[in-house]
């Protein structure tokens, strides 16, 4: 009856958005593999929830090409786009039961009734939902709305899955355990997934890759190991975890590595295409170490702040090359304020940043 | 092109080939004698017409639909797409064109109906047949907009905002530029700015006479002074009977809201009637001040303080709603903040309470003004020789003068006033809204009123109070006693006029009343479902969807609210007289002049409750691949129901009370209870008029219970959180 169409792929072709003057995507292009999972990342405003109702439908692109398994759908409609969404609210349908919800997609299609039900049952067990069926959204946790809408979503067995922020009402503990399940079922499902957050963590966590949208562009594509290891400018290095962003300055350049110099301390990194002069760095606080004084290669600073944090403390260090913000782990020792301190940098997490 | 599409096409076919093309007198289902002929004559099809030489101009349209049809066997949306477009706009235009250059002999527009190979040919108004084909080639040209991708690819709504639009243009538009027209043409037929000058500056209308000598004032002034003297009014009443009501102790509080609820069902004018029988020469004030006190019997009622009277307790209530909106719209917090930084009650109610008012305020004088401006009823019953604007419109159609020039010209000074008054609404006070609540809860009390502020507030509500109440009293006993101020015995006489019911040879409805009755009740119950279903889907379509033009379709949906009903009336028979659409004294008319006068109700009620309905629930059902219509049937409409009920309830009981535009449009056959009571009250046959009025007031009462039942039961449902809450009645 209905035949299953299997995962597809999603190309963006210079696709543009404008509301009257304001552009809220600007000429962007990428590419969904079929069956993997992309998340949209960026702040408020940036764009990516624009990017994702235009994979919908929902809105039409001012310009460009939207392709979904390689047929041109730009000016199709929602309806007609073989594509389901998971809202930010979940979007239950108040006034019909749980069943009525994930059995609505069929029923629209003109599926059977019993049969319809039947779908939306077995989409339900999916989620481990099976014996809610009779109560109304109302009379569920957030939770377990989220189960339903994901179930709802699921019915139609679409080419490509949207999620919308879809976990941003909930608690950080069920939120820590809904995406994996989320996860657990594209994997298992085998399906493209377009995931829409302004959280970083979640995005790494659940990313096969990132895109990564500032100001209505793309400013980084990757795998999320790329994105925090090897940002692609200062927006990236500063969204994507912790990063204290300090001007240093390129001494020389020998094939594919730089040697750097920060106050008096001189490092060896990739040069990632930089020439000598002055450039910016990316130093995770984790990243800074602080060790013995009277090392070699050490910077010395003050301690301003000092928290703690149970697991770990945060500390507010000051030296000649600024301000630095470290993190120390397996010590719960806390240092006194203007306590003289030398800093080691980690052959992981220091980064030059191209640009600005 | 898509099955819809393909299915549109036949369809415009059809009104083209097969139905009747022009609307015939006599045109019905039960005697077929005006089809005599078929497919030529009258009642022939534009097809056959065309073919057969009797108007051979609608063949150009007729192409365009052929045209259209290329696009049947395209598998290339795009293309299909261009060919709809093209051929849809124009055999659109053409269809129109002609319509409205071919009318009757030596009317249209000569020089274009001679492009159309049509020199001194007439032709009737259009029928059946016309209107399928232009609305299909309408929405042919709109399934090529959703193909192009406007409206989100979406045919139904394309096809909506096109019929929409199409409605607006030809049911508010049309009308008043043709209002605008006649009041441009001289006696000869052509436009003469001369004659417009002469008419338009007449001493008539803006004569300051009467400051200087012993003349009357002209029409506006007088129109412009009772405006300003109802909105202040009106607003006084209303802002302390709402700060009474919220921010006092006072007793009897429900009774003020229940005074609320009665001017929505009373019709305009009957409150007038009442204070005739209170203040009039032999009214039961006046006989009481004659009998003790001997004061003399005046007519003092009839002219300024009557009417002034009549419309501020008529419209207080609504300057009521608005106003305590307002008021509980300012966050206690703000209040408290004031008192918490040392500021005592006065001086926090005169620093922070009144300036956060004073839009509302505005607002409120506004809405008085307006009602004051298109107010027909009152001043037609109590006017005696103060004339306004709205009754002398009246006279000039009907009057013997019979002049539709200076109607159109008083209907286009009046019009000015109110869209003035809208536009000064819409600019001004839509960015000056002090709105402080926010979504975040406000735990925050209110300030008590200061004494002095109470006191006088009490002051002037209790005697409005009072007189309401006692109005009400007469209105629902005057119809029981002989005659109202002269003999109280009581009888049933009135009534047996009106309703009486001969059983003896069967059910035989004899009262004079029932006919306007039961013809009111039927157009009201036509017309309030029509009402709601425009007015929703055009509150749908404003509130959920986005497309080029929707803020200046928002605003003329909002336009009618400002056009006074004189006006509409005056508008709708210059404008439906004569063909391409000839509809007066039919109850068609009627019906579409209760639809487009009450449309903002929907409108508003739609709006409010779609407000409460968030947005991806209708995106949700998108992604599940249901097309707008299926949401609209099975997500929002159930989501709305409350909404649909309050429009429903509304403008049927507007449909119900209207006075002002329907008295221009009633015939013989199709009379209105309304028209009817004000011819009464013109006889002198104050207790039949009173008697009836009671009988609409009681109906209406009940009619809004019943459904307010209806409506309540619902909630008993086993969902505990309700989602859109039934939005109030306020905001006509």
């Amino acid at each position: 009856m209905m035949q299953k169409a299997g995962p597809a792929s999603v190309e963006f072709r210079n696709v543009t958005k404008r509301y009257g003057s304001v552009t809220a995507v600007n000429d962007i292009s990428f590419t969904i593999e079929a069956g993997s999972l992309v998340t949209l990342l960026g702040p408020s405003g940036c764009g990516k929830t624009t990017t994702l109702r235009m994979i919908a439908g929902l809105e039409m692109a001012s310009e460009g090409q939207i392709l979904i398994g390689g047929k041109d759908v730009t000016r199709l409609s929602a309806a007609d786009r073989d594509v389901s969404m998971v809202f930010q609210s979940y979007a239950l349908f108040p006034h019909m039961t749980v069943l009525e919800n994930v059995a609505y997609g069929p029923t629209v299609k003109r599926v059977p009734k019993a049969q319809a039900h039947d779908m939306a049952r077995e989409k339900l067990a999916v989620v481990g939902m099976k014996g809610y069926e009779d109560r109304l959204p109302s009379e569920l946790s957030g939770g377990q709305q989220q189960r339903v809408a994901v179930a709802r979503a699921l019915v139609l067995e679409p080419q490509v899955l949207l999620f919308d922020e879809p976990l941003s009402n909930l608690d950080a503990k069920l939120r820590r355990r809904m995406r994996e399940e989320i996860r657990d079922l594209q994997r298992k499902l085998n399906l493209t997934v377009a995931y829409v957050t302004h959280d970083q963590e979640e995005a790494l966590a659940v990313s096969d890759r990132i895109i990564v949208m500032s100001n209505a562009v793309i400013a980084q594509e990757g795998a999320p190991r790329q994105l925090y290891e090897e940002p692609a400018d200062v927006f990236v290095a500063d969204f994507i975890g912790d990063a204290n962003l300090v001007e240093a300055e390129i001494v020389s350049v020998t094939g594919d590595r730089a040697e750097i110099r920060l106050g008096p301390v001189t490092l060896s990194l990739p040069s990632r295409g930089m020439k000598p002069g002055k450039a910016k760095m990316a130093i995770r606080p984790e990243s800074l170490l602080i060790v013995e004084a009277g090392g070699p290669n050490l910077l010395p600073g003050t301690i301003r702040k000092c928290a703690y944090l149970g697991n770990h403390l945060d500390l507010e260090i000051a030296t000649e090359a600024g301000d630095f913000y470290v993190t120390r782990h397996g010590t719960r020792e806390i240092m006194p304020e203007g306590q003289m301190v030398s800093l080691a940098f980690a052959d992981y997490g220091v980064t030059l940043v191209p640009g600005g | 092109m898509r099955p819809s599409t393909r299915l549109l096409f036949l369809l415009a076919l059809c009104g083209f080939g097969l139905l009747p093309w022009y609307f015939t007198e006599g045109m019905g289902l039960r005697s077929l004698g005006w089809l005599s002929g078929y497919p030529f004559g009258k009642g022939g099809s534009g097809l056959a017409l065309g073919l057969s030489g009797a108007a051979p101009w609608l063949l150009p349209g007729g192409a365009m639909l052929l045209v259209a049809g290329l696009a049947w066997p395209k598998q290339d949306e795009q293309r299909a797409a261009t060919v709809l477009l093209w051929a849809g706009a124009i055999g659109f235009t053409l269809f129109f064109l002609q319509g409205f250059a071919i009318t009757l002999r030596g009317q249209g527009i000569p020089w274009l109906a001679a492009l159309f190979g049509a020199s001194g040919a007439a032709q009737a108004g259009m029928g059946p047949g016309a209107l399928v084909t232009i609305v299909g080639l309408l929405l042919l040209f709109c399934h090529g907009l959703a193909y192009r991708g406007f409206c989100r690819g979406d045919v139904f709504t394309c096809s909506m905002i096109g019929l929409l639009v199409l409605m607006i243009g030809l049911f508010i538009f049309f009308p008043v530029v043709t209002v605008l027209k006649g009041a441009l043409i001289g006696s000869a037929g052509t436009i003469d700015f001369g004659a417009f000058l002469d008419r338009f500056l007449d001493s008539s209308i803006w004569g300051l006479g009467c400051l200087t000598r012993d003349v009357s004032c002209g029409v506006a002034w007088n129109t412009l002074l009772l405006a300003v003297l109802c909105g202040a009014i009106t607003t006084l009443l209303g802002l302390a009977s709402a700060l009474l009501i919220l921010r006092t102790g006072m007793p009897a509080k429900w009774l003020l809201r229940a005074l609320t609820v009665l001017p929505i069902i009373t019709p305009p004018f009957v409150i007038g009637l009442a204070l005739i029988l209170i203040f009039g020469r032999t009214g039961l004030v006046s006989n009481f001040m004659y009998e003790w006190f001997d004061v003399p019997r005046t007519r003092w009622i009839y002219g300024l303080p009557g009417v002034l009277l009549a419309q501020v307790l008529a419209f207080a209530p609504i300057a009521f709603l608005v106003l305590i909106g307002v008021v509980q719209g300012i966050a206690p917090s703000l209040e408290e903040a004031s008192q918490t930084l040392g500021a005592r009650r006065w001086e926090t109610f005169s620093t922070v309470t009144w300036p956060l008012l004073r839009p509302g305020i505005a607002n409120a004088f506004l809405i008085g003004f307006v009602e004051s401006m298109a107010d027909f009823g009152n001043p037609l019953v109590l006017g005696g020789n103060f004339e306004v604007l709205s009754t002398k419109i009246f006279f000039a159609v009907v009057g013997a003068a019979h002049n539709e020039g200076q109607a159109a010209v008083l209907a286009m000074v009046l019009l000015a006033f109110t869209l003035g008054a809208f536009w000064l609404q819409q600019r001004w006070l839509g960015k000056k809204s002090y709105t402080t609540l926010t979504g975040k809860g406000d735990a925050g009390l209110p300030t008590p009123l200061p004494r002095r502020v109470s006191w006088l507030a009490s002051a002037t509500v209790i005697p409005w109070v009072i007189l309401t109440v006692v109005i009400y009293i007469i209105i629902l006993t005057g119809g029981f006693v002989k005659s109202m101020g002269r003999d109280y015995t009581p009888t049933l006489e009135h009534f047996l006029t009106g309703f009486r019911i001969d059983f003896s040879r069967g059910l035989y409805f004899e009262g004079a009343a029932w006919d306007s009755f039961f013809t009111t009740v039927k157009l009201a119950a036509i017309s309030a479902p029509l009402t709601a279903i425009v007015g929703l889907l055009a509150a749908y379509l404003l509130k959920r969807q986005t497309f080029q033009g929707r803020a200046a379709l928002e605003f003329s949906t909002m336009l009618s609210f400002a056009i006074p009903g004189t006006v509409l009336g005056v508008a709708y028979i210059l404008a439906f007289n004569v063909p391409p659409i000839e509809m007066t004294g039919t109850g068609l008319i009627l019906v579409i002049a209760f639809i487009f006068r009450n449309m903002p109700v929907g409108v508003r009620s739609g709006i409010a409750g779609l407000s409460q309905i968030d947005k991806s629930l209708d995106e949700a059902s998108a992604t599940l691949s249901a097309r707008s219509a299926t949401t609209l049937w099975r997500v929002v409409l159930p989501l709305l129901r409350p909404a649909l009920v309050a429009a429903l309830v509304y403008s049927f009981v507007r449909a119900m009370t209207a006075v002002s535009a329907v008295i221009f449009l009633v015939s013989a056959e199709y009379n209105l209870a309304t028209a009817y009571i004000v011819g009464r009250v013109e006889a002198g046959e104050f207790g039949l008029a009173i008697a009836y009025s009671s009988v609409l007031i009681v109906v209406m009462a009940l009619g809004i219970a019943i459904i307010q039942l209806g409506v309540g039961e619902r909630k008993l449902g086993r969902r505990t959180t309700e989602t859109a809450a039934s939005p109030a009645m306020a905001g006509a």
